[in-house]
């Protein structure tokens, strides 16, 4: 018993010997410096700003720059959320997502939620144009230019052969948040293709990054602006070309893809709510160039999206002043 | 990490076949031969008939049914009272707690910078709390890996992560713990929850991922839920199998003693199944970690954000610095629970002196991790993690140029062994399942399952196929079937071989055992993006990911199996002048029979469990439905079929595995 008093006493010493240096040698305490991490949701009514982020790189350097906006100027308390695309739209319905700022078509989305259940606005266009269709690495295009109109895929078919496509040619489809026609456009222009579907970006984009790296032969479906063409230019395929309503019959597409006019879709709710954020995400648009140049920072360069959207900012004052005079 | 239960016919000690059942064995294994020429021939004369094909944008009329009842859920869920009195409280609970976690350990607070308890105050508490539970090598071992997470430029990151795992891992147990000692009592309970458990475990989270948003909103909720219902299974299997395995002549003492029902749980059955029952929580706890970058997607905080945006520019080495942090995270928790598993028993051996003083070091131990926290929550230095995180950049560097240099050197070597696989194994084994008509392999399937599982395996096998043919998604079913089969030989191939290896020499076992532990944790993703430059977009890629994944967890059975084979029998063969390769083939081998079903099992039901992410690298067929189901809202419907497709397919293999393993045993 003795004893066990006797070690106690000691532990007790022990412990408030450590105490203290550990508090003798201090440093600065929490709370001492208020200077910026408290102050910037001081001015504007701008208030909380739900702004989804979409996977992909396009769609961050949008993000990144009306966030930046909204906080530095209009002062506003940015919160990103990650989404896919789906679940963002969802959350304009919950009240959890204010805005969307670069919609990819989605006419299912479209009807869902803004014809029927009427909890989200059309935001009008981001300025920029998306391209989808098939592209093939740039070496290719450079040794076989006649590649890039679809009536010659056919004689080139067999050089396109893999383990997967069957004794055909290979049609690399697929990030499965695209839709895709593919397979109904190899069948109904006749094509000796099978599409095989490599089931995300980052299997795409390998694919044709060792495709030009080792001068293999693949052709696959993509997309434009897209971070990937500043590393390799890849080249679009001429498909016959788009004409309205070409692809109303999903079984009997024959056309290529329209381009698309990417836009921006909002609540409903925060289209009412009188926040200056909202007046940013409406009047917001640029060029593609402007947006792989962001995206290029934040890809290649391996910037935060915060500081490429500080460094596109300050270099383009104009530009942002007209979003939001 | 999936479902590693311990079943309890695992490494029963088999005595040497009698001739009689050698026969036997012999015209079972005639019979499956049997049916298989006969599926051949017929395969031959009907090729390409009634094989059920559906295109990837065709949808069957269940999956249009299954689109417009989420839709109606989402139209209604402002109005509709299950929402506004049940859903929204459970969220509102969840919510608070996870953000109580994260202000304590992870976010600013309310006007605080910085959470309420700093790095040094986490290292701290995790320390102690490590030694108090289990030892002081493996608190060494928590102090060091936490340290690290924050020298990786990660802590903040991780902290969420530990916040939600702490969180759902809690929840979890909440409800797995009484829900495992019920099943564990009651035989009938156990019979109605596993077909559940089952289900919850092999469901791809991607399936149900949407509409959990849609009940629970976008926030932390729906991610500590998703975690939850993958990750609570094994907690109440492995509590029901601990209860199950007292003994009964303990139970019987304590009734004839007088003990009541609820005497006999608390003073008997809890606490000699807690051991076991704390195996569970490990189970919970590695599971839960599997689903963080999963969990990411709807924007749950952490260390899985991290990996999903390195990845959209295909950053391999950030990528791989952020699930180093989880494998680290993952090696910390697992340990730590498993020496608390053992350490009462430790305890118990060795009645030192040390014992007596455990009390006032565990007080003073305390007492320190106080003054940790208390300075943590005070000075700045002590609550953000000092430095700019210079191993991480190491980290990433390196990671870098590893797969830089794997890429350009090895490409050429694995396109040829690509190649001769899928031609030679993958292609006519897939043709086979495809081409055939539904029937005739859906009869094939049910034979069997008679022949290896018997009767109740043939009936369970019967259902499943009938329902796989429900789910409009026959033909997809069947390709994957296919690479699963593939993935599971090549699983099994490796496991005997390493299994043995380790379950040989101690040494081998200690040297190998945190690799495997690494690939059941690392994300997917990050080895597979450098796997895509070896061998481009293809079903075999699928295979080597779900290989990477499942194999670890057969090594681990069979070595386990290897080493319970009694030394003395060991001994006898090698004084009998058997040489090393006998030994392994006639002895060690034959007697770990249970373990190697076992592994064949758990095998099959990991790679089913990477069909998901087979289907993002190139497997297409089931894997790539779910993930488009997940994407594109008019294809949720046939997502959820290819879900179901999945757990039929799991369940399929788990009944005839299961019933096979107890006929060999037997």
């Amino acid at each position: 018993m003795a004893r066990q008093a006797r070690q106690w006493r000691v532990g007790a010493a022990g412990i408030a010997v450590l105490g203290l240096t550990l508090t003798a040698c201090g440093g600065a305490k929490v709370g001492d410096s208020s200077s910026d991490a408290g102050g910037s949701g001081s001015s504007g009514k701008c208030g909380t700003f739900n702004l989804a982020v979409n996977p992909w790189v396009g769609y961050e350097a949008n993000a990144a720059v009306i966030a930046y906006v909204a906080e530095k100027d209009l002062g506003c308390k940015v919160t990103k959320k990650d989404l896919k695309e789906e679940i963002a739209w969802q959350g304009f319905g919950t009240g959890e997502v204010d805005a969307v700022v670069e919609n990819w078509g989605h006419d299912d989305l479209k009807k869902k939620y803004i014809t029927d259940q009427k909890t989200a606005l059309d935001a009008g266009p981001t300025g920029n144009e998306g391209l989808i269709g098939w592209y093939v690495p740039p070496w290719l295009a450079k040794e076989h230019p006649d590649i890039l109109d679809w009536n010659n895929l056919n004689k080139y078919a067999a050089e396109f052969k893999t383990s997967e496509s069957g004794g055909k040619g290979q049609l690399l489809d697929g990030d499965p948040s695209f839709v895709t026609n593919d397979e109904a456009l190899v069948k109904n222009l006749k094509l000796d293709y099978k599409v095989v579907y490599a089931g995300s970006e980052t299997a795409l984009i390998q694919a044709f990054r060792k495709a030009e790296k080792n001068k293999e032969w693949v052709i696959g479906y993509f997309y434009e602006p897209q971070w990937f063409m500043s590393e390799v230019p890849l080249e679009k395929v001429k498909l016959p070309e788009y004409k309205a309503g070409c692809d109303a019959d999903a079984e009997k597409v024959d056309c290529d893809y329209p381009v698309y006019k990417l836009d921006k879709i909002v609540s409903k709710k925060f289209s009412e709510s009188g926040s200056p954020a909202y007046d940013l995400v409406k009047n917001f648009s640029w060029t593609n160039d402007d947006q792989n140049v962001v995206a290029k920072y934040i890809a290649v360069d391996k910037m935060t999206p915060e500081a490429a959207a500080e460094k596109w900012v300050e270099a383009n004052r104009d530009k942002v002043e007209a979003w939001i005079k | 990490m999936t479902v590693a239960v311990e079943k309890p016919e695992k490494t029963k000690p088999v005595e040497p076949p009698a001739p009689v059942e050698e026969a036997r064995k012999v015209s079972r294994s005639m019979m499956v031969g049997a049916i298989l020429v006969v599926w051949l021939v017929l395969f031959l004369v009907l090729r390409g008939k009634q094989t059920l094909a559906l295109a990837a944008a065709d949808l069957t009329d269940l999956h249009r049914w299954f689109n417009d009842v989420n839709d109606s859920i989402g139209a209604n869920r402002n109005s509709n009272p299950l929402f506004l009195y049940f859903f929204n409280e459970i969220r509102l609970v969840i919510d608070t707690l996870v953000t109580f976690v994260q202000e304590l350990i992870s976010q600013p607070s309310a006007d605080r910078p910085v959470p309420q308890i700093g790095w040094l105050g986490v290292v701290g508490i995790a320390g102690y709390v490590s030694w108090a539970v289990g030892n002081w090598r493996v608190a060494l071992l928590a102090v060091a890996g936490f340290t690290f997470l924050g020298l990786q430029g990660l802590w903040q990151e991780s902290m969420d992560t530990l916040a939600l795992t702490v969180s759902a891992v809690f929840v979890a147990l909440l409800f797995a713990i009484p829900l495992g000692v019920w099943a564990g009592l009651s035989d009938r309970f156990n019979r109605v929850i596993t077909p559940f458990l089952d289900f919850m475990q092999t469901m791809p989270t991607f399936v149900y991922l949407a509409p959990l948003t849609l009940f629970f909103l976008i926030g932390p909720a729906s991610a500590t839920i998703a975690t939850v219902i993958y990750a609570a299974p094994p907690a109440i299997r492995i509590t029901a199998h601990a209860i199950r395995s007292v003994p009964a002549t303990t139970v019987e003492a304590a009734d004839s003693l007088g003990a009541t029902r609820r005497q006999a749980l608390l003073k008997v059955l809890l606490p000699m199944s807690k051991r076991t029952v704390v195996m569970g929580v490990n189970q919970t706890i590695m599971a839960a970690l599997a689903m963080v970058t999963i969990a990411a997607l709807i924007d749950a905080p952490g260390l899985g954000k991290t990996v999903v945006q390195a990845l959209q520019t295909l950053d391999v080495g950030t990528a791989f610095n952020a699930g180093l942090a989880i494998v680290v995270m993952a090696i910390v928790l697992d340990r730590v629970t498993t020496a608390a598993s053992a350490r009462e028993e430790a305890a118990r051996r060795s009645k030192n002196r040390f014992l007596a003083w455990r009390r006032p070091l565990l007080a003073a131990g305390a007492a320190v991790t106080a003054v940790l926290a208390y300075l943590s929550h005070t000075y700045l230095w002590a609550a953000e993690f000092p430095g700019e995180g210079g191993t991480g950049s190491t980290i990433r560097s390196t990671a870098d140029s590893v797969t830089t240099w794997v890429q350009d050197n090895l490409s050429g070597l694995t396109n040829a062994f690509r190649d001769v696989l899928t031609n030679s194994l993958l292609n006519p084994f897939q043709a086979l399942l495809t081409d055939s008509p539904w029937w005739l392999v859906g009869g094939a399937l049910i034979a069997l399952g008679v022949v290896l599982g018997g009767r109740r395996a043939g009936v369970t096998t019967a259902v499943c196929v009938g329902l796989l043919v429900g789910t409009g998604v026959w033909s997809d079913g069947m390709t994957t079937l296919a690479s699963t089969l593939v993935a599971t030989v090549l699983v099994m191939l490796l496991g005997v071989v390493f299994g043995v290896w380790m379950g040989r020499s101690a040494l081998v076992d200690r040297l190998i055992r945190p690799t495997l532990d690494a690939a059941q944790v690392m994300p997917p993703f990050v080895y597979l993006v450098p796997f895509l430059a070896l061998f481009g977009a293809t079903r075999f890629t699928a295979i080597v990911a779900a290989v990477v994944y499942a194999a670890p967890v057969a090594m681990k059975i069979i070595a386990d199996g290897v080493r319970n084979v009694p030394a003395t029998t060991v001994e006898a063969a090698t004084s009998a002048g058997c040489n090393t390769w006998q030994i392994i083939t006639k002895v060690q081998l034959p007697m770990a029979r249970g373990a190697l079903t076992l592994a064949t099992n758990q095998g099959l039901i990991y790679v089913l469990s990477m069909v998901v992410v087979g289907g993002l690298v190139g497997a297409g067929a089931l894997g790539y439905d779910v993930v488009a189901g997940f994407s594109q809202g008019q294809l949720f419907g046939k997502g959820l079929a290819a879900g179901l497709a999945i757990v039929l397919l799991g369940v399929m293999f788990d009944r005839i595995t299961q019933a096979a393993a107890r006929r060999t045993s037997a």
